[in-house]
């Protein structure tokens, strides 16, 4: 309230140099060393290794067709959500916060049990007399376990910038003579910009270093750059590698929270 | 006719989004222990829950670590966000950059950094560092509830307290504390929520022997996830269900509508 | 009177089964400031909505220079609408705005280019053009807003309390500021206020709403010396409202005392309400007067004195420059044309909000 409480912040700026700060410095030490302690670059250049490289390179395909999924599935979503006339708003983040109750890592194993070639999505298939699909334990059953994890991370902050929105602005443009198309191209998209950019941000960075759904969906097959450092530290025990492939995880995080900073400077795209 | 449309499309999301519990929820009924078949309806699973103790320590580690880890977030946090207010705008905004780390970082790099610090720091790896790692990520959480009902706050009114003769820790939990409540609370929920769901950064910080939920049943994936832990998470699911109804139910305050002018 | 530009006809509305309008007719002419004036609730904000097309009326219609416009969306009505709260986009420049509607209509850039430079002129804002409509104070973006309105050339220009957020002095700038851009434009002002001195100032006609009905409809001077019920004289100005009976034309028994007026046609012995507004309550030595009483009250208010006087029972209200103090006894006198005879309102409910307010 008063400057006189300054030293409340204290506990928390401790809490955070300790288990933010100094962890990720710890990162950067081991990513620019090796066993022996010298400096080397050689655990960041290994991203150029065929395995690494490929690794990478299918982590950020998938990633970013989920994140265009999530935002095609998630922008009408939240669009007819914010037009709703329930003022709900706290009821609305329930619903998509309510199946973290139940374990992600099961939710996401249960999509082997719809997906199975004898399993409900193909007995419905077969009911409509449509083709069966196959996609257990491929790359397309990935990406269905990233947008169906992440989607409520993308609909929360859209939904959040389109039902702050003043209706008035939006009377304001049919008023001046804009059609639907001109009101939505023009107005609710400009103004819903930091709701994408947080959206795009929280699906984009857990798709591209997950390493959990593709083991559950992707067989054993599928490496992405998750799954690589996921196994430097806890097989190979190679920790340094593991913290060098970190640190180029980083840059492309980093470059999203840079996005992030430039279209939402106000904090409007938070999630609650 | 485009109500209609949009009302196919809502209700098809939310299928995308329950199916797979509805489908957990069937097969902790089901009699099969392999999950590909329908063997007949059956209790089985959730009485022989009860006598899986390996499941049941499990789930007590995770609670314990869920409500704590919650809990101290909570505290921290909200102080924090009463100091926040005090402090320059510089200073604040490098806090509330830093405290954005864990929200917009992988979470695999924070598992993996803090598990780099707790070997550095030579910790026995078990429920401490567990601990230590959910507070950690909880604490965003808090702030980010807590935040904007800092922001709606009415200084005056904690001045008044002051005027009228309250110390600043009365003023504080008398007149402050009670606006920001609601915001505290959902911020302990949403730590509780993050800190139960969490597996990747338990992975990186656990020590063996020590396994919440999610930890046991990453383990149990590839023999096979025992029915008895279906049986469990429907349980939970319905537990929260029937809480979170009971309180949606819970008479709210006169919500007459208001018509301008 | 210019001709008739538009007209509501049985206009009525409910929202969740409660009625907003009650079968409402309206005329506007043309080059006319109307205000629409009432409590929160009484329906001026919808009607308003009604005219520019973003709510449909249950039944009735909207007339605009002849044709039905009913069912025609905002986009393609004649009118503009000047928002509460203002409503600018807040992604664009003050430019930006203010050329929205004409980017819609496809014009050239030099037109919008002289358009943006006049309507900033007319709205003492020249050189805002690329300012961004968060940076500027609440009075300018209320400025902004009549100026994206006003350069699509409505033919009326709806505006919804515009002045409600501003204070009381840049509220009472902005009247005398609306009043000459209405001058200058030549076309109909649409009012909704609840804001009975912003409407007195402002309004060539002013319609009184309440619970969905006009109570009356008149020019600031009749609405203010003529009110026809209980609530128009309440909620205009302060006013001493006194039960009576009118005993034949031109004479009146008020508490007991019989008063010449100049009002007739109310028939005889019909119990009537009479208004007197306080500054025409005339105190006098005790003798003199036509009723006796005693100040109870007395605040000095600035231009004049504000008492209460006790007598025949009821509270009187007088504003007057000569001071009587408290505990005086003093003697009332009324002009004859100075009171105002009103019917007893038909319904219990005018009369209970009549009350409350």
């Amino acid at each position: 309230m008063t400057s006189k409480n300054k030293w409340l912040s204290t506990p928390y700026v401790l809490w955070s140099v300790m288990f933010i700060i100094i962890p990720l410095g710890m990162i950067f030490y081991y990513g620019l060393t090796d066993r022996t302690g010298a400096f080397t670059l050689q655990n960041i250049t290994a991203i150029a290794t065929a395995e690494h490289a490929k690794a990478l390179w299918l982590s950020l395909l998938l990633s970013i067709i989920s994140t265009v999924i999530c935002f095609l599935l998630a922008y009408p979503l939240a669009l007819i959500l914010s037009n709703m006339k329930v003022n709900q708003h706290s009821f609305i983040i329930l619903i998509f916060i309510l199946p973290m109750w139940m374990n992600f890592l099961l939710r996401t194993l249960a999509w082997q049990t719809l997906l199975e070639k004898s399993g409900v999505i193909n007995s419905v298939l077969n009911f409509l007399h449509l083709p069966n699909i196959n996609i257990i334990n491929t790359p397309y059953a990935i990406i269905l376990g990233m947008v169906y994890n992440f989607l409520p991370f993308m609909v929360l902050p859209l939904y959040n910038v389109l039902s702050k929105i003043d209706k008035n602005v939006l009377n304001a443009s049919r008023d001046l003579g804009a059609n639907s198309v001109h009101t939505f191209f023009r107005i609710i998209l400009p103004l819903s910009i930091p709701g994408i950019i947080s959206g795009i941000t929280m699906v984009f960075v857990p798709a591209l270093t997950t390493f959990v759904i593709s083991t559950l969906l992707g067989g054993s097959k599928i490496l992405l750059i998750g799954n690589v450092i996921e196994q430097e530290f806890t097989q190979a025990s190679n920790w340094h590698l593991g913290s060098g492939l970190s640190i180029v995880l980083m840059i492309f995080i980093i470059l999203n929270m840079i996005a992030s900073a430039i279209f939402d400077k106000e904090g409007e795209g938070s999630m609650l | 006719m485009k109500n209609i449309a949009k009302h196919i499309y809502t209700a098809l999301i939310f299928l995308f989004l329950y199916a797979p519990i509805a489908t957990l929820m069937v097969l902790s009924f089901n009699a099969s222990k392999t999950r590909a078949k329908w063997g007949g309806f059956t209790f089985n699973w959730y009485s022989r829950l009860f006598q899986n103790e390996e499941i049941l320590e499990a789930l007590a580690n995770t609670l314990l670590i869920a409500v704590i880890s919650a809990f101290v977030a909570t505290v921290i946090g909200t102080i924090a966000c009463v100091a926040m207010t005090g402090m320059k705008k510089r200073s604040r905004t490098i806090l509330m950059g830093i405290t954005n780390i864990p929200m917009l970082n992988a979470e695999i790099v924070t598992g993996i950094s803090l598990m780099l610090l707790f070997i550095s720091m030579g910790l026995r790896f078990g429920l401490g560092t567990i601990l230590l790692s959910h507070i950690t990520f909880n604490i965003p959480y808090v702030i980010l509830s807590v935040m904007p009902r800092m922001k709606q706050l009415n200084p005056s009114t904690y001045e008044a307290a002051l005027d009228l003769g309250a110390s600043h820790v009365t003023a504080f939990f008398k007149v402050v504390f009670p606006d920001l409540l609601p915001g505290i609370l959902s911020g302990f929920l949403m730590a509780f929520t993050m800190s139960l769901d969490d597996f990747i950064i338990t992975h990186f910080t656990k020590g063996a022997g020590v396994d919440t939920l999610s930890t046991k049943i990453y383990t149990e994936v590839k023999k096979g996830i025992k029915p008895e832990m279906y049986a469990l998470s429907t349980l939970i699911f319905v537990t929260v269900l029937i809480l979170l109804l009971l309180v949606n139910m819970a008479p709210t305050k006169n919500k007459t509508p208001n018509y301008g002018g | 009177m210019e001709k008739e530009l538009i007209q509501l006809v049985d206009i009525s509305k409910s929202f969740d089964s409660q009625m907003v309008l009650d079968e409402l007719n309206l005329n506007i002419h043309e080059n006319e400031f109307v205000t629409l004036l009432g409590p929160s609730g009484c329906g001026k904000t919808t009607t308003l909505r009604i005219l520019g097309g973003f709510a449909n009326p249950d039944t009735g219609k909207v007339i605009f220079d002849g044709t039905d416009i009913t069912r025609i969306p905002p986009n393609k009505r004649q009118l503009n609408t000047v928002f509460q709260k203002y409503a600018l986009f807040t992604h664009m420049t003050i430019a930006e705005n203010i050329a929205f509607g004409l980017k819609i209509k496809k014009k050239s850039k030099t037109y919008i280019d002289d358009k943006i430079r006049y309507a900033l002129k007319l709205v003492n804002l020249e050189g805002y053009e690329n300012r961004m409509p968060n940076s500027l104070s609440g009075g300018q973006q209320q400025r902004i807003a009549i100026a994206r309105a006003i350069v699509n050339e409505p033919k009326v220009l709806l505006l919804d309390e515009p002045l409600g957020a501003l204070d009381l002095k840049l509220r009472q700038e902005m009247q005398y500021e609306l009043i000459r851009m209405k001058n200058e434009l030549g076309i109909t002002f649409v009012y909704v206020t609840h804001d009975q001195e912003e409407a007195l100032t402002m309004s060539d006609t002013i319609v009184v709403m309440n619970q969905g009905y006009i109570q009356q409809i008149g020019s600031p001077e009749s609405i203010y010396n003529e009110p026809e019920n209980a609530f128009v004289a309440d909620f205009i100005g302060d006013s001493n409202i006194i039960p009576a009976t009118m005993i034949e034309d031109k004479l009146v028994n008020i508490l007991g005392t019989r008063f010449a007026c100049v009002d007739t046609g109310f028939g005889c012995n019909k119990p009537v309400d009479v208004v007197i507004r306080p500054e025409d309550v005339n105190l006098v030595e005790p003798q003199q007067g036509k009723l006796q009483g005693v100040v109870t009250h007395l605040i000095f208010k600035g231009v004049h004195y504000e008492m209460e006087v006790m007598a025949a029972g009821f509270e009187w209200l007088v504003h007057s420059t000569t001071l009587f103090p408290v505990g005086k006894e003093v003697g009332i006198c009324v002009d004859p044309f100075n009171i105002q005879i009103m019917n007893k309102p038909e319904s219990e409910d005018e009369e209970a909000v009549a009350i409350d307010i």
